[in-house]
């Protein structure tokens, strides 16, 4: 199942469906890097909202994802995690250190546009 | 009620956990325990086709003396672990990867074993009982 990609602006939003395989994960990671360089897109939002699990898998594309995108100058925010899949994260000790999280699409594009600004 | 999910590519691991949650619902665990339920055996069949391409995660409703609960068993034929304890601390890896993950899998269930023999293969079962 691919992740639909929207462009909004210089904001690139990525919704996750529910089941994601390995391979759609490692798709949506190629896709993101190839439409942040052609759109030359400031800001990325994951929204994870609809994600029932998030394993070390996910977890670990989500930060790579972030920090590829952080190299091509741009900001990543992950949004959406729900509150039981962030108990589960913590239980098997994943934190998605030095990646930005916000609580819905809103806050991640407040917190994008405030980035923004200081990097004017 | 036994439910066996053949793993051999990564849609088998959104499979098996799906399944895990199912049945879980099905027994009346939270909506919270079924999502560590099937994050556990999303590690545990990511498990099977990182290092042994090819196994089994074999799903069971449990009964207790007063409590019911899930049994999820994953099994391959694959390499086996030559240190199961050093496999069982946390931050320990063979593949470049987070590791097998073992360590988080036996937070999120109640109950965890491991059998593993070098080039036969490795049986986890984990447990977790309804509160």
């Amino acid at each position: 199942m691919e992740v639909p990609i929207l462009k909004q602006g210089a904001v690139l939003i990525a919704t996750f469906q529910a089941a994601l395989s390995d391979a759609d994960l490692n798709q949506l990671r190629s896709a993101l890097v190839q439409q942040v360089v052609r759109f030359r897109s400031r800001g990325v939002i994951v929204d994870v909202t609809a994600m029932d699990v998030m394993d070390s898998f996910a977890s670990r594309t989500l930060r790579e994802i972030a920090h590829i995108i952080r190299l091509r100058g741009a900001e990543t925010v992950i949004v959406g995690i729900q509150p039981e899949v962030a108990f589960a994260m913590v239980q098997l000790g994943l934190t998605l250190e030095g990646v930005a999280t916000a609580l819905d699409l809103e806050e991640g594009l407040a917190y994008l546009n405030q980035k923004f600004k200081t990097m004017k | 009620m036994e439910i066996r999910v053949t793993i051999s590519s990564d849609q088998d691991i959104v499979l098996a956990r799906q399944k895990g949650r199912s049945l879980a619902l099905e027994l009346g665990f939270s909506s919270g325990d079924a999502t560590l339920i099937a994050t556990a055996i999303s590690e545990l069949a990511r498990n099977i086709v990182s290092y042994a391409r090819n196994g089994q995660v074999i799903l069971k409703d449990i009964q207790g003396s007063n409590r019911v609960g899930i049994a999820v068993t994953a099994t391959d034929n694959g390499p086996g672990i030559p240190d199961v304890g050093q496999a069982l601390r946390d931050g320990f890896s063979t593949s470049g990867s987070l590791g097998l993950g073992l360590p988080g899998v036996r937070r999120l269930m109640d109950e965890f074993e491991i059998v593993s023999k070098p080039g036969q293969g490795t049986t986890v079962g984990v447990k977790k009982w309804r509160l």
